[in-house]
């Protein structure tokens, strides 16, 4: 380095940033697809000047030196440049001549995404990996009176149940008295949770959509999809495939106006209304669609003008409190559909989760309670909110259900557990273990598009990019050129993997605990954990 | 694995009738506990069906505790059996002091009173002696209700008929429940003994229950405080049989749409799909998930068994008018009704009810997918 170069408190070094770029000259065509490809510009063509020294031996030589120019990659250190790991660079090189790695030591960049006071902006989920979910493990295993069952070849009922159920004595009551029964839907107890039009490429959006149809139509699987805050295509309200979709109102109601007025065309009912009151992944704060991501077509279905940030409120300003809120919108949303559609809220979980659970056991219309965890995923939000704002799931859920059991409404009121299901890839394990803590069902949202789409996001921030519409994947991006990458069949079929393969392993735990006329919902017998804190916690034993 | 014997007859019988009968399955009991259940009393209890009877184990103190409960309420003895045993029990049967088998006369002011709130108030008298017993470990009550007498101990069924001389005339009943095994599933507990008993209402199981946990926390959780207990996983469904049939009103062939309904495909077709459907939704918690046959007897003096649909324990009925058995296994019947039309004999299966009613003619089939009794 010469010592006249400008140094000011941001000047980086490549050691000081996360991710570093290993290059071989060796192997480098010096195609420049990796240049072409980086969603971030962290790299770029490097002309490098390099000397050679001959020292020659001979009685007559003199040493000399020849000036070579080499061509290559260069990383950057200007933090707003800052390689991300995503490592497209490494998926298009073609001779493997280049990848990202990540630094030995914690880095410096962290102390520096602030630029122009603007705080850090990401997408992903927070920064740690692992749950309390893959600690837990299944252990009430039949051996004595009633052997376990063979998961292959028995016949199961996995289904749960999503809106209000009345207590029996007045279900027998009502059906005497030809009474008001809530809308009840039975689904499969793992459903897409909200990601909305907007965060999500179309291609993505119509391959969850298709891979959903697909299991619904073709292998009876009820799997159920939530819209997540950006409306919903026209042309989908209007088909029959509404039905397998959940539409969600949040607080910046976008693309409701769309909605609203495809009511009298449309042929189905959808499964139910979501009113988002938080998300997992920021909790308290509201959705965040960026400016980059507002493109014509997202516009008019959001109903707003492109090229704008679309913020939504942390809460939904036309109410008052989340009391009136949750009364009034549940009552709102159950009228459109002539109540026939079961209307649940989604909060974030919070140590206050309790107090809307109990409003909510008093309003006849609530269908449910979806509570997203700490661990939820997000398109956009502040770094801070993701890494520390929010509740665990585990301990919110297990508190919903047991507040439930003690005033005797466990059936009444389904409970739905999202944020960080599959975190490690035990989807089936997490989910089951949260099931008999007490959900009736769990929402998914970051494994399907890791497990259906190839999302490279991880919880030691790799990629996390969502928010700026240069997703390598082309999952979240609103640009065709990177959205063509996604073949909405493709991951039509993975989203029919996954569903079937979670199908498999769901059986290989309930198989062996005996169960299969029900689904365990509320089985914490079967649960045990090596954490005797945790264990008291949740009620579940301790086992070593 | 449990073996269960169940046996209504015209004519009063003996325990022993249904202990022999459990006697020739003891291949497929381990022999570690009884439990009888004695319904319809012949002898001295045929003259006072309506005196509620005390069955229970006590030590002398608990029995000096439990006269002065009673007396202090205003319940006076009307009858009692006395059962003295030998000082030294058989091998692995406890020492105990008393088998109490005692009738009561009402208090005078509970002649005022409606048969439902009489019908709580013993419920509360035997969970408070029970809640007694508990604390000073000096009482086990079983039951507290007109016209039923419940027996059970650890150990081998044969020898503790003998030591408690079960054998008698004075202890003879048209319907008896019989099962020989000390559950093993939890703690080793008499309270964990089947038959269990509710409100005139006692089954037995044979099989195990894995949706126990939630099951007991739904029915803990109604309300009413005769559902308690569970130190057996099957208890439960005597307590859900209560539930259906005293709370939702709904007939024994409601039972087994409670415990084990339908598939969605069936409920489909049947001509009252659209209460099974709701019924499945909104029992659903009272869904009993594992292998099960349950034999039971309710008020009216039927005596029923239903079968799980999921997988099958053993179960068998047969005899002929006057007299009907169920029983785990054929040589049981074979032991108790020899004089039977044996072509008759069937075993109940995955949607099966079977209902011997009162006047003991013949046994009715209720299969699942049958037409329903219209709700009132």
């Amino acid at each position: 380095m010469p010592s006249n170069i400008p140094i000011n408190p941001a000047t980086l070094s490549i050691k000081d940033l996360p991710w570093r770029i290993l290059w071989d000259q060796n192997k480098c065509t010096l195609c420049g697809q990796c240049t072409a490809v980086c969603p971030v510009h962290a790299i770029e063509l490097g002309i490098f000047r390099k000397r050679t020294v001959d020292a020659s031996w001979g009685k007559d030589a003199k040493p000399a030196s020849t000036m070579q120019v080499v061509y290559g990659i260069r990383q950057k250190t200007d933090p707003a440049l800052a390689c991300v790991g995503c490592a497209t660079c490494t998926l298009v090189c073609p001779n493997d001549a280049i990848m990202p790695a990540r630094s030995d030591e914690a880095d410096k960049l962290r102390f520096h995404r602030d630029r122009g006071g603007q705080a850090r902006n990401r997408g992903g989920r927070r920064n740690v990996p692992g749950t309390v979910l893959d600690q837990i493990k299944f252990i009430r295993i039949s051996m004595l009176t009633d052997p376990a069952l063979d998961a292959g070849r028995h016949e199961f009922e996995i289904r749960t149940l999503l809106g209000r159920i009345l207590p029996p004595e007045d279900n027998l009551a009502f059906i005497s008295q030809n009474g008001w029964i809530p809308p009840v839907r039975e689904i499969y107890p793992l459903m897409i949770g909200g990601m909305s039009f907007g965060a999500l490429s179309p291609n993505m959006w119509e391959g969850l959509q298709m891979g959903v149809s697909y299991l619904n139509e073709e292998l009876s699987m009820p799997v159920r999809i939530c819209t997540g805050e950006g409306g919903c295509p026209p042309r989908l309200l209007r088909s029959r495939f509404l039905k397998y979709v959940i539409l969600q109102i949040a607080s910046g109601y976008f693309g409701w106006d769309e909605i609203i007025h495809a009511l009298p065309d449309m042929k189905e009912d959808p499964c139910a209304i979501e009113i988002k009151y938080g998300q997992g992944a920021k909790p308290g704060d509201g959705g965040l669609l960026m400016w980059y991501k507002v493109n014509k077509l997202i516009a008019a279905i959001r109903g707003v003008p492109h090229g704008v940030n679309l913020p939504s409120p942390p809460t939904h300003q036309t109410q008052y409190s989340i009391e009136e809120s949750v009364a009034k919108m549940i009552q709102s949303m159950c009228m459109a559909w002539g109540f026939r559609v079961p209307v649940y809220p989604k909060i974030s979980a919070t140590s206050t989760a309790m107090a809307v659970l109990n409003n909510l056991t008093r309003n006849p219309f609530a269908g449910g309670l979806a509570i997203d965890g700490e661990d939820g995923g997000t398109g956009a939000a502040y770094n801070v909110s993701m890494n520390h704002m929010g509740h665990p799931i585990a301990a919110n859920i297990r508190d919903a259900y047991l507040n439930l059991v003690k005033i005797g409404k466990q059936n009444e009121l389904p409970l739905m557990a999202g944020g960080g299901i599959g975190k490690s890839g035990n989807l089936a394990a997490n989910a089951a273990a949260l099931i008999m803590l007490g959900a009736s069902a769990v929402q998914i949202g970051k494994y399907i598009m890791q497990a259906a789409a190839g999302c490279v996001g991880s919880e030691s921030d790799r990629c996390n990019i969502c928010n700026i519409g240069q997703c390598p994947k082309g999952i979240t991006s609103q640009d065709p050129r990177l959205y063509r990458r996604l073949d909405p069949e493709a991951v039509a079929q993975r989203v029919v993997d996954v569903f079937l393969s979670f199908d498999t392993e769901l059986k290989k735990i309930i198989a062996p605990l005996g169960r299969s006329t029900s689904l365990p919902i509320g089985m914490s017998d079967a649960l045990g954990i090596n954490d005797y804190h945790v264990a008291d916690r949740l009620k579940i034993q301790y086992v070593v | 694995m449990c073996r269960l014997f169940a046996i209504t007859s015209d004519e009063p019988l003996s325990p022993m009738t249904a202990l022999e009968a459990l006697d020739v399955m003891r291949e497929g009991h381990d022999g570690s506990g009884v439990g009888l259940f004695l319904r319809d009393l012949g002898g001295p209890f045929e003259e006072m069906k309506d005196a509620p009877i005390l069955s229970g184990i006590f030590t002398e103190k608990g029995l000096k505790r439990l006269d002065a409960y009673m007396m202090n309420i205003g319940f006076m003895t009307k009858y009692k059996l006395s059962i003295k045993v030998p000082k030294i029990p058989p091998p692995g049967v406890p020492k105990r002091d008393i088998y109490l088998i005692r009738a009561y006369e009402y208090p005078e002011e509970w002649d005022s009173l409606t048969e439902e709130q009489r019908y709580g108030r013993l419920v509360d008298i035997r969970l408070e002696l029970r809640r007694m017993g508990e604390a000073e470990e000096d009482m086990i009550v079983f039951s507290f209700w007109p016209d039923v007498i419940m027996i059970k101990e650890i150990g081998d069924p044969l020898q503790i008929a003998s030591h408690l001389k079960l054998d008698r005339k004075d202890l003879k009943a048209r319907i008896i429940m019989a099962q020989g095994r000390q559950n093993t599933n939890y703690a080793i507990n008499l309270y964990a003994c089947h038959p269990f008993f509710l409100q005139g209402f006692s089954t037995m199981t044979n099989g195990e229950n894995t949706a126990f946990i939630p099951i007991r926390e739904y029915l803990q959780s109604r309300g009413f405080p005769g559902y308690t207990g569970y130190q057996s996983d099957s208890e439960v469904f005597t307590h859900i049989l209560h539930y259906t049939i005293v709370k939702l009103g709904l007939g024994l062939e409601g039972y087994k749409h409670v415990i084990t309904p339908l598939k969605d495909g069936d409920i489909a077709t049947h001509p009252s799909s659209r209460l099974l459907q709701q019924l499945k939704q909104s029992c659903r918690r009272l869904i009993i998930d594992g292998p099960n046959c349950v034999i039971g007897s309710l008020p009216n003096h039927s005596l029923f068994m239903v079968q799980d649909r999921k997988k099958l324990r053993p179960g068998a009925v047969g005899g002929r008018p006057g007299k009907f058995a169920f029983s785990s296994e054929i040589c049981g019947l074979d032991a108790a009704i020899p004089d039977r039309d044996k072509n008759r004999d069937f075993q109940p299966m995955h949607l099966d009810t079977v209902i011997v009613a009162p006047n003991r003619q013949e046994i009715t089939l209720c299969r699942q997918t049958s037409p329903l009794t219209p709700l009132h």
